[in-house]
C-alpha cells in the first residue's frame, strides 16, 4: 500500500515540472491545486504553514515545500518520492541543454552570445541580492550586516570563507537581538511586523517571488 | 573527485539559506579559488545554462558542475547533495519547524543570516562582473557589457521578465554584437 503512495507523490510532484518553468512564480497555486483540492492530502492553511517552514529550511522554497509535504505524507521515504518527482524533468532538460551547449560552445556566434549573456548572469545575480535584500534590510543593524558581509568578503583575503560568514551572520543576529533587548530596545525582527508603514498584502508574510529560487 | 562533489555542494546547500543564489561565493570559493575545477568565464556558463533550466538554480547548477567534472555520475551525486541538507533538516525537524517556525530564536537568527546573505550575493555579483570583464574601464567590451547588464536589471526588475527570456535576449543581442 505504501508503495501506491509513493507512486501517486512522486507523480504528483513530477506533473509539476512545467511549473517550475513558470519560473517557480506557479508553483504554490499548482500546490494548492494538486495537493489540497485535487488529492485532499492537506488543508488550505497547511501549505500555508508548510511554505513558511519551507523557507526557514536552506534551499529552494518549492522544493523544500515539496519535501515537507511529502514527508508530512508518508516520512522519509514521501520526502525523497517527492524531491525525485519534483527535481526529475529539471535534472534531464539541463543535461540536454549541457550537451548542446559543449557542442556548439566554440561557434564564434554563441560565443558572442555567451559574451552577453555573462552580462546577464551578473544582473540575474544581482536581482536576486535584490529580491532578498527588499525584506532582510530594513534598519541600521541589518545594513550595518549586509555591510559587514561585503567587507569580510572584499577585504578578507584567502582566510575569509563564506561558510564562515554565513554562521557569523546567524550567530549575529541571535546575538545582536540579544544585546538591544538587554539594552530595553527590542527589535523588529522582520518588515511584516506592527509599525511598518508599508503595506503588506495580506498573504504575505516572507516576500516570496520566486519559488525556484 | 565524486567525494569532492559531495562535500563541496553538501556544504552549499548547507548555506543556501533564501535559496539557491546564496551558494554562488561559496560555490566561487571552493571551485574556482580552493580546488581549480574551472575557471570564471566557464562557471558564469554554467550559471547561464542552469538559469535557462526549470528546477531551482542550487540543483542546476550543482548537476552542471558534477556533470562536467564526472559525468552523469557526478551531476547524481551533486544534486543528491545538495538538496540532502535540506532533506534531513526536514526529517530530524520536519514538525518542529512547522510548529514553531515563529521562534524567537530562529527569527534572531534569520534576522541576521538574511542581511549577510544579501551582502554575500550583491559581493558575487561585483565579482563575477570582473570576471566578464565589465569593470575594466572604458573599452567598448566593459561599456557594452554594463549596457546589457542594465537592460537585463532593468527587465528582470521593472518588466518582470523570467530570467530565460532575458538570458534568451541577451543571447541574440550578443550573437549579433560579438558574434
Amino acid at each position: 500500500m505504501k508503495a501506491r503512495l509513493l507512486l501517486s507523490i512522486f507523480w504528483t510532484f513530477l506533473k509539476m515540472g512545467p511549473f517550475t518553468f513558470g519560473g517557480g512564480y506557479a508553483l504554490i497555486p499548482v500546490i494548492e491545486r494538486e495537493i489540497v483540492e485535487k488529492r485532499r492530502w492537506l488543508g488550505k492553511g497547511e501549505v500555508a504553514d508548510i511554505v513558511t517552514a519551507a523557507a526557514s529550511v536552506p534551499g529552494a522554497v518549492g522544493v523544500n515545500a515539496a519535501a515537507f509535504i511529502g514527508h508530512r505524507l508518508a516520512g522519509a521515504a514521501g520526502a525523497g518520492a517527492a524531491l525525485l518527482g519534483i527535481l526529475l524533468p529539471a535534472f534531464c532538460i539541463l543535461i540536454a541543454l549541457l550537451l548542446a551547449y559543449t557542442r556548439i560552445k566554440d561557434h564564434p556566434k554563441v560565443e558572442g552570445a555567451f559574451t552577453a549573456i555573462r552580462a546577464t548572469v551578473v544582473a540575474l545575480i544581482a536581482y536576486a541580492a535584490f529580491l532578498i535584500g527588499r525584506s532582510a534590510v530594513f534598519d541600521f543593524t541589518t545594513g550595518a550586516f549586509a555591510v559587514a558581509a561585503v567587507a569580510l568578503l572584499a577585504f578578507g583575503g584567502g582566510f575569509v570563507h563564506p561558510f564562515g560568514v554565513v554562521v557569523l551572520g546567524a550567530a549575529g543576529g541571535i546575538a545582536a537581538v540579544k544585546i538591544r533587548s538587554r539594552f530595553g530596545r527590542p527589535t523588529r525582527l522582520d518588515r511584516s511586523e506592527p509599525g511598518q508603514k508599508r503595506k503588506e498584502k495580506p498573504n504575505e508574510q516572507e516576500p516570496v517571488i520566486d519559488y525556484m529560487i | 573527485m565524486i567525494l569532492g562533489l559531495f562535500v563541496v555542494f553538501f556544504l552549499a546547500g548547507l548555506v543556501s539559506f533564501g535559496g539557491g543564489y546564496a551558494m554562488i561565493p561559496f560555490i566561487q570559493e571552493e571551485v574556482l579559488f580552493r580546488r581549480h575545477w574551472m575557471d570564471a568565464a566557464q562557471l558564469t556558463d554554467i550559471i547561464a545554462v542552469a538559469g535557462m533550466s526549470p528546477g531551482p538554480i542550487a540543483a542546476n547548477i550543482a548537476a552542471a558542475v558534477g556533470y562536467q567534472k564526472a559525468g552523469p555520475a557526478g551531476a547524481v551525486v551533486a544534486v543528491t547533495a545538495v538538496v540532502l541538507p535540506s532533506f534531513l533538516i526536514i526529517l530530524a525537524a520536519g514538525k518542529l519547524l512547522v510548529r514553531h517556525r515563529e521562534h524567537p530564536l530562529t527569527k534572531s537568527a534569520f534576522y541576521g543570516l538574511r542581511p549577510v546573505i544579501t551582502g554575500m550575493i550583491a559581493w558575487a555579483a561585483f565579482t563575477f562582473a570582473q570576471y566578464a570583464g565589465m569593470t575594466d574601464g572604458a573599452a567598448w567590451l566593459a561599456l557594452s557589457q554594463f549596457l546589457i547588464f542594465a537592460g537585463s536589471l532593468w527587465a528582470l526588475t521593472y518588466l518582470h521578465k523570467h530570467p530565460f527570456t532575458v538570458l534568451i535576449l541577451s543571447g541574440l543581442v550578443g550573437a549579433a554584437l560579438y558574434g
